[in-house]
C-alpha cells in the first residue's frame, strides 16, 4: 500500500515515496515517481486515490453520499495543478514561493476542494529549503486540509510502523547519511511488518543547492 | 452622434477603417523602442529603457518579461495593456502545459496573444490593446530562434529582425541595411545596440539587452557590458570618420599638387 516519510536534517530535507501504481489488488508498475519537483527547491509527495479510475463503478449512487467525496480523487489531477499554479507564481513575480507560502496556498486549495461535490482525497509531504532564511521546512498535509509543520512526518499504513522509528531516532543536526540511515530503519520496519509492503521506493532530498534524488 | 464610427469601435467608417485600432496603433509608436534580433543560434531582445525618476526603484520598471522558462516578451505602447496581456499569456503557457505535458511552442503563443488582441477588436465594451510585442524563444527539442510580432489589430507574423515603437521605421531601415543570415552571438549582440542607438542618444544607461542561447538559456547584460559594446561602436564609428578626413585630405592633398603642378608648367610655355 502507498506508503511515504519525510524527515529534516542538518540543512536538508529527505522525501521519500513508493513506487507502486496500483489498483483494487493489482500492482500495475512499480517505478511511479510520486514526488513532485514543484521548484528550484521544493519537493511534494503526494498519495491517496490512484486516477480518474474506475470509481464511477464503486461510487454510491445518491450524489449527495458522503463517500462520493472520497472516491472521486486524483492525486496526479491535484499535484499537476499545483505543479503549474506554483510555477505560474514564480514567473508572474520572478521570484518563487517561499516553502511555508507554498504548503499554506496548497493548503487551502484542498480545504476549498473538500468543500465541492468532489474533493480531492490527496494526502501531501511538502519538504522545502527555504532560502531567504536557510532552514529546511517540511510541512504534513492531509486530505481535510490539514497542515502542521513538523520534523518527520509519513503516509500511508507504513506510517504506523515508522513514526514510532522516527520518534526513537530522528535527530534535527543529523549528517545526510545518517538521515539516510534512519529512513532505510523505516522503510526495512516496513518491509518487515506490514502485509501489502512495498518493495521500491524513490528518495529525493532538497538542500540549499536545490533537489536531488538519491540512491538508497 | 453623426461620427460615431470613430467612437464606437466594433463599427466601420465609411471608408474601411477601424479608427480605434489606428490609435492603438498610435499608442504603440509613442512607446518606447523595442528590437528583436535573430542571429545563428541566438535571439536578442533589447529595449529602450526610460530613465527612472531619482527616487524610483528601476527592478519594478520592465519591458522585457518571460513568459515561460523558454519564452520572452518585449513590448512597445501602454504599458499597462501589456501587463494584463502578459498575464494572459503566462496562464496559457502554464494551461497548455497542465493539458498536453508539453511546453508552448513560440509560434502557439503568439498566435493565442494575436488571438486576444484581435478579439478586444471586435467585442462590444471593450478597446483593443496598446500595445505591439516582439516575443523571442526557442521550441521545445529545438535549436532554431524564433522572432515574432503581435500588433493591436491581430496581426502576428515572423521575423529575422524586427524593431517596434518610437523611430522603429528608422530602426527596421537600419536592421535591414545591415543585418546578415548566421550571425555569431557577439554580431547580434552588437547589431542590436547599433540599431538601438539609432534612436537612442543617451547611450548605454538607456538601452537593456536580453540574450537567449537556447531553449530556457537566458542572460540580461550587465550595464557594463552594454557600456563596452556602445564604446567599442563608438570606436569604430570615430576610426571610420577618421578614415574619411584622411582620405579627404589625400584628394584635396593630390589636387592641391595637380593645381601647384599646372601652374609651374605654364611660366615655362611663355
Amino acid at each position: 500500500m502507498e506508503t511515504s516519510f519525510a524527515l529534516t536534517g542538518k540543512g536538508y530535507v529527505i522525501v521519500a515515496a513508493d513506487t507502486t501504481a496500483a489498483r483494487s489488488i493489482v500492482k500495475m508498475k512499480d517505478d511511479q515517481d510520486k514526488i513532485k519537483e514543484l521548484g528550484s527547491h521544493l519537493l511534494m509527495a503526494y498519495s491517496g486515490e490512484p486516477g480518474p479510475s474506475n470509481a464511477y463503478i464503486i461510487m454510491p449512487t445518491q450524489p449527495t453520499d458522503p463517500l462520493l467525496s472520497f472516491y472521486s480523487g486524483d492525486t496526479i489531477q491535484f499535484a499537476e495543478y499545483v505543479e503549474r499554479n506554483i510555477r505560474l507564481y514564480q514567473i508572474r513575480h520572478l521570484y518563487p514561493l517561499r516553502p511555508s507560502a507554498a504548503a499554506s496556498w496548497i493548503r487551502r486549495s484542498l480545504a476549498v476542494s473538500l468543500r465541492s461535490r468532489n474533493a480531492f482525497t490527496v494526502n501531501l509531504l511538502i519538504g522545502g529549503y527555504d532560502l531567504a532564511d536557510h532552514k529546511p521546512t517540511l510541512y504534513w498535509i492531509d486530505y481535510l486540509g490539514t497542515v502542521v509543520e513538523v520534523p518527520f512526518a509519513a503516509h500511508g499504513y507504513g506510517s504506523y510502523f515508522a513514526l514510532s522509528l522516527l520518534d526513537r531516532y530522528h535527530n534535527p543536526d543529523a549528517t545526510l547519511e545518517e538521515g539516510l540511515a534512519t529512513l532505510k530503519r523505516c522503510i526495512n520496519e516496513v518491509s518487515k511488518r506490514l502485509v501489502v509492503s512495498p518493495d521500491r521506493y524513490k528518495v529525493k532530498v532538497v538542500d540549499k543547492d536545490g533537489v536531488r534524488e538519491v540512491e538508497l | 452622434m453623426s461620427r460615431s464610427y470613430d467612437r464606437a469601435l466594433t463599427v466601420f467608417s465609411p471608408d474601411g477603417h477601424l479608427f480605434q485600432v489606428e490609435y492603438a496603433l498610435e499608442a504603440v509608436r509613442k512607446g518606447t523602442c523595442a528590437v528583436g534580433v535573430r542571429g545563428k543560434d541566438v535571439v536578442i531582445l533589447g529595449v529602450e529603457k526610460k530613465s527612472v525618476l531619482q527616487l524610483q526603484d528601476p527592478r519594478t520598471v520592465r519591458k522585457v518579461v518571460m513568459l515561460d522558462d523558454h519564452i520572452c516578451l518585449a513590448f512597445a505602447g501602454l504599458t499597462a495593456d501589456g501587463r494584463v496581456l502578459i498575464d494572459k499569456a503566462r496562464m496559457e503557457c502554464q494551461s497548455h502545459r497542465l493539458t498536453v505535458e508539453d511546453p508552448v511552442t513560440v509560434e502557439y503563443i503568439t498566435r493565442h496573444i494575436a488571438g486576444i488582441q484581435q478579439k478586444y477588436t471586435q467585442s462590444g465594451g471593450v478597446r483593443p490593446f496598446g500595445i505591439s510585442t516582439l516575443i523571442v524563444g526557442f521550441d521545445p527539442h529545438d535549436t532554431r530562434p524564433r522572432l515574432y510580432q503581435t500588433e493591436p489589430s491581430g496581426i502576428y507574423s515572423a521575423w529575422k529582425a524586427n524593431a517596434i515603437g518610437r523611430s522603429s521605421k528608422t530602426v527596421r531601415e537600419f536592421l535591414e541595411k545591415n543585418h546578415k543570415d548566421d550571425m555569431t552571438r557577439e554580431e547580434s549582440i552588437k547589431l542590436t545596440v547599433k540599431s538601438l542607438l539609432e534612436v537612442v542618444q543617451t547611450g548605454a544607461k538607456n538601452i537593456e539587452i536580453s540574450v537567449m542561447e537556447g531553449y530556457g538559456k537566458i542572460t540580461n547584460l550587465e550595464l557594463s557590458e552594454i557600456e563596452a559594446i556602445v564604446s567599442e561602436i563608438e570606436r569604430e564609428k570615430e576610426a571610420e570618420a577618421e578614415r574619411k578626413r584622411t582620405r579627404l585630405a589625400a584628394t584635396a592633398a593630390r589636387q592641391a599638387a595637380m593645381a601647384t603642378r599646372a601652374d609651374a608648367g605654364q611660366p615655362s610655355g611663355q
